[in-house]
């Protein structure tokens, strides 16, 4: 286990107010909460700020930290001391959450503070016979651009906060084969009955809500159902028209160009878009792309076209 | 791990969620959805609320709220401006992106 620097998440000084404590957070948390940022780890810097806060901003758990803290540099190799927190008592109390749904606190935070709420005893709950639904959970899953046309299944791993026998809270892995059916869209969600936190007494379990997501592509790029590419054509296929190969995520297609095809030019291949009762579209954008000259062949062609072809291509610019 | 395939119900455009669904999937009170639909966040279809059809994307748009309150400590109103601003810079960014791909 690493030494976490809480400072350092924070970007404040050893002996920072509570007051400049307050306000770090405040813009860290705007700068890096996941439904508003979009740099690629916000999730894991938010998640982190928030363990910062919650240990920083409450005067005694700070002073046991920075007890501990004084020599530790971040990601040092760790193991808290034996009785390292004696004369603290925050063991167990207010916990504010800071981190948002994901309660799941790091290992080194653990080790100090033990864990955050989440879970009751439900043996003093039996007790009074006592009946509640189970929460609903959500999770995402990143699937490929591909497995919306064609669906798939993934296995989906959740964390699962559970109490044991001895009252504890534990994390227990669970892992589910969830069918992803064809035709989702990003940002939809799928809802899987009696498959969130398991009730208590004869309440029924809740449901687990999946977020789809899709990974980048690295030439398609989606917008709704509809798909857009860029497509490479050499100057002669776009001049002169023809059939060329388009990839698509369900497959090669045959595209005819029209002759005189300019680049930047949008054609649509209808119904080709993410499957669906109204199945999205698929453009293609054409890009014309020029050999290089890199060869004597090469060059004493451009060299011909440059004398028996009479074009001007600044010829609007009146120039 | 068990083997079994799940299959869920996909919320698409057609799927309508109810006050008590929607409710429940964000873990708070009726109430609280209730003062989203005052704030002009929400758009239920149907006059009576007992009837209140949500299309699907509420959910999002309530459980980024919910995240913005408790994570930022923002107040409906300004969460509805985040909301808005969002979506903004959402199509400006795929503008962008086309604007960047055509060139």
């Amino acid at each position: 286990m690493e030494f976490e620097d809480y400072y350092e998440v924070m970007g404040v000084k050893r002996d920072a107010t509570q007051d400049e404590i307050k306000r770090a957070y405040r813009k860290l948390a705007r700068k890096y909460h996941p439904d508003v940022s979009k740099e690629a780890d916000a999730e894991e810097k938010f998640k982190r700020l928030g363990e910062a806060y919650e240990v920083l901003k409450d005067p005694e758990k700070r002073a046991a930290y920075d007890q501990l803290g004084k020599n530790w540099k971040a990601g040092q190799d760790f193991n808290p001391p034996p009785d390292w927190d004696a004369g603290f008592e925050f063991s167990g109390g207010g916990y504010t959450g800071a981190g948002g749904d994901s309660q799941a606190y790091s290992d080194f935070f653990e080790s100090l503070f033990g864990r955050g709420g989440g879970g009751f005893s439900s043996a003093g709950a039996r007790q009074r016979e006592f009946h509640m639904r189970g929460q609903d959970h959500h999770a995402k899953v990143l699937i490929d651009l591909e497995d919306a046309y064609q669906g798939a299944t993934r296995n989906i791993t959740l964390q699962v906060p559970e109490v044991d026998a001895s009252g504890h809270v534990i994390t227990r892995q669970r892992t589910l084969k969830v069918r992803i059916p064809k035709g989702v869209k990003q940002g939809q969600q799928i809802r899987l009955a009696g498959q969130g936190a398991p009730g208590v007494g004869q309440g029924g379990s809740g449901d687990l809500y999946l977020e789809i997501e899709f990974k980048p592509h690295p030439f398609y790029r989606v917008e709704g159902r509809d798909v857009y590419l860029e497509l490479p054509v050499a100057p002669w296929e776009a001049a002169l028209g023809g059939k060329v190969k388009v990839p698509t995520p369900s497959g090669v297609l045959d595209l005819k160009i029209p002759p005189n095809s300019t680049s930047g030019r949008k054609m649509r291949l209808k119904g080709k878009g993410i499957p669906g009762k109204k199945a999205g579209d698929f453009y293609v954008q054409l890009k014309i792309v020029l050999p290089p000259a890199d060869s004597e062949k090469a060059k004493a062609f451009y060299e011909k076209m440059k004398q028996e072809l009479p074009f001007n291509p600044r010829a609007a610019l009146g120039v | 791990m068990n083997d079994e395939i799940l299959n869920g119900v996909l919320l698409d455009e057609d799927c309508m969620l109810t006050l008590g669904e929607l409710s429940r999937a964000c873990a708070m009170h009726a109430e609280w959805v209730m003062e989203l639909v005052d704030e002009g966040i929400l758009e239920p279809r149907g006059t009576e609320m007992a009837r209140w059809q949500f299309a699907a994307p509420a959910l999002h748009r309530a459980r980024t709220v919910l995240h913005l309150q408790r994570d930022l400590g923002i107040n409906l109103s300004g969460a509805a401006l985040a909301l808005e601003l969002l979506d903004e810079i959402q199509d400006l960014r795929q503008q962008l992106y086309r604007l960047n791909s055509s060139c």
